[in-house]
């Protein structure tokens, strides 16, 4: 999927020059052709998050659009200070993007697994949020960025190529994108945001009994809508590769606030018992309950 | 007006204000005020850049804004009241102020990529940043240094307000930045050292940019300066001056 990033990134490069790849001394093997093409818009910071942050709010102040690319942590929790004050509060064209979604750097250990990026970056009012579940969505997410620079934050998969959608799919923040739909009027269906849609078909069986939903972009800003979505079904399985705690199914409950709902959310996501645990990421996507 | 008078009258502006809303930072606002002064005066036109990234010392950017027409006597007179847009920390919400602050170490990274901006858009324009002595403490404002002469930024100029008094301690007592000088040439920068206080000296020191290296300009001040019983004490980081020294504060400044 960071490979589909950097492609769509050049794409958009060839069209606007005030694009921006700025990294934290990271993306061997990923950021190459972008800096061999554009040599004039790719920038290292060296590895010091937090005033990498601050460089990139500087130079979106000045007109660029910067994509901060980064290891799930790195750009998240090391420098959430930054995020908070010089990129939400000002409000500036800055998409972190963060590659090793959930447990995808597993065998690396905790220290690189993101599994409360979303509690953080959902708790800043501007933060737009884009976690694509597959290849496709993360074409359209990062197409949508491009035409709509705002505080972002870009959630990839490491290495997967997992492909389910035929087409770039049409997304909106707040829209559910349908990826799986066999039944007609399902009272139970799946809805995951992120790259979980391969794990989610795979492990709960649903291609038979259940329809699947993705979500792709979300955040503070876009809870109005779901309400309407959520009171078609009777059950909704939310499935995310992140803690429970402050994570998306938190999101869609808080996303109801105190309006009446007979449906029945149920969340699939990762156990705090992974904590300290290392294996490849099918291995710890097991933790997911 | 002379300059000296116009200082004074901003002197007591402050005062007044920190007084009437019992608020803080007075010694650091009178520290760095005449260099925002000359700032101003000379160099913040339309296009230059300010950042105050010693946010606690808004009140004597605020004064100062008010001198130069940005915001009005009565935005000026509601700081410290509820609903006021004049926030006890820089705010960008307040008219001729771009970047918020008031966590230390924020600025100085923000103006570098600022600079390093107008680098690539090809102006002319020059990012000056003010930050404190205390914010030398900061790890992000050495990794900016680091990343702000390998990058040429000739149009970053840094100013030290070097008044050697942090929040509750001496400078030497914390961690002894000392010495000073050689650390910023270490970095790859070009220093001057000047009297903060002096306007001549400030406004030369402000005149010139290296051809590739960013200026760093260490102004000694006093913090509290102009105010015999403010200056040099720890104790008027925070504290606000009961009606006595209201009084005996606003006659020496008279």
């Amino acid at each position: 999927m960071r490979d589909i990033f950097i492609e769509e990134l050049i794409l958009a490069t060839k069209n606007n020059n005030n694009i921006i790849l700025l990294v934290n001394d990271l993306g061997f093997g990923v950021i190459e052709n972008f800096k061999k093409k554009f040599p004039n818009n790719f920038i290292n910071a060296g590895i010091s998050e937090q005033s990498m942050m601050g460089y990139a709010a500087g130079l979106a102040a000045a007109g660029k659009h910067v994509f901060v690319y980064s290891i799930a942590n790195f750009p998240t929790f090391r420098c959430a200070e930054q995020i908070r004050n010089d990129i939400d509060y000002h409000n500036l064209p800055v998409t972190i993007v963060s590659v090793g979604s959930g447990v995808g750097y597993g065998h690396l250990g905790y220290s690189h697994h993101g599994l409360q990026d979303y509690a953080l970056i959902r708790s800043f009012p501007n933060m737009l949020i884009a976690s694509p579940g597959d290849v496709m969505e993360c074409r359209a997410c990062v197409k949508y960025l491009v035409k709509n620079p705002q505080p972002s934050y870009l959630r990839i998969d490491k290495s997967s190529s997992y492909k389910i959608h035929d087409k770039i799919p049409k997304i909106q923040p707040g829209k559910w994108v349908k990826v799986f739909k066999k039944n007609k009027n399902q009272d139970s269906i799946y809805l995951t945001t992120g790259a979980t849609i391969q794990y989610t078909l795979n492990n709960f069986f649903i291609k038979k009994k259940h329809d699947l939903y993705s979500l792709p972009l979300w955040g503070m800003k876009y809870k109005k809508n779901q309400f309407n979505y959520v009171k078609k079904y009777k059950k909704i399985t939310v499935v995310e590769d992140h803690f429970q705690d402050g994570g998306f199914q938190s999101w869609l409950l808080e996303t109801l606030n105190n309006k009446f709902s007979k449906t029945t959310i149920i969340s699939k996501s990762i156990s705090p018992k992974i904590v300290g645990r290392v294996g490849s990421a099918e291995y710890l996507m097991k933790y997911l309950s | 007006m002379k300059n000296e008078f116009i200082l004074k009258k901003i002197r007591r502006k402050i005062l007044q204000l920190v007084y009437f809303s019992k608020a803080s930072h007075l010694g650091s606002s009178f520290s760095c005020v005449d260099i925002i002064f000359v700032l101003y005066k000379f160099f913040i036109k339309k296009k230059n850049i300010f950042i105050l990234s010693k946010g606690h010392a808004c009140l004597a950017y605020y004064c100062i804004l008010k001198e130069f027409n940005f915001i009005s006597s009565k935005t000026l007179n509601s700081y410290g009241k509820n609903n006021s847009i004049l926030m006890g920390h820089a705010s960008h919400k307040v008219p001729g102020i771009i970047f918020s602050t008031g966590s230390l170490g924020h600025g100085l990274p923000y103006g570098t990529g600022r600079a390093l901006a107008e680098k690539i858009n090809k102006t002319n324009n020059t990012v000056f940043v003010l930050i404190s002595d205390g914010e030398l403490n900061e790890g992000t404002t050495w990794e900016s240094l680091l990343f702000a002469s390998f990058h040429k930024l000739n149009n970053l100029i840094i100013i030290v307000d070097y008044n050697k008094i942090q929040s509750i301690d001496l400078t030497e007592n914390i961690l002894k930045l000392e010495p000073l000088n050689s650390k910023f040439k270490s970095f790859g920068c070009i220093t001057k050292i000047i009297n903060g206080h002096n306007i001549n000296q400030i406004y030369k020191s402000l005149q010139t940019k290296h051809k590739n290296k960013p200026t760093v300009i260490i102004a000694n001040t006093v913090k509290g300066k102009g105010v015999s019983f403010l200056e040099n004490k720890v104790l008027w980081h925070y504290r606000s001056p009961n009606k006595t020294e209201f009084k005996l504060a606003t006659k020496e400044l008279a």
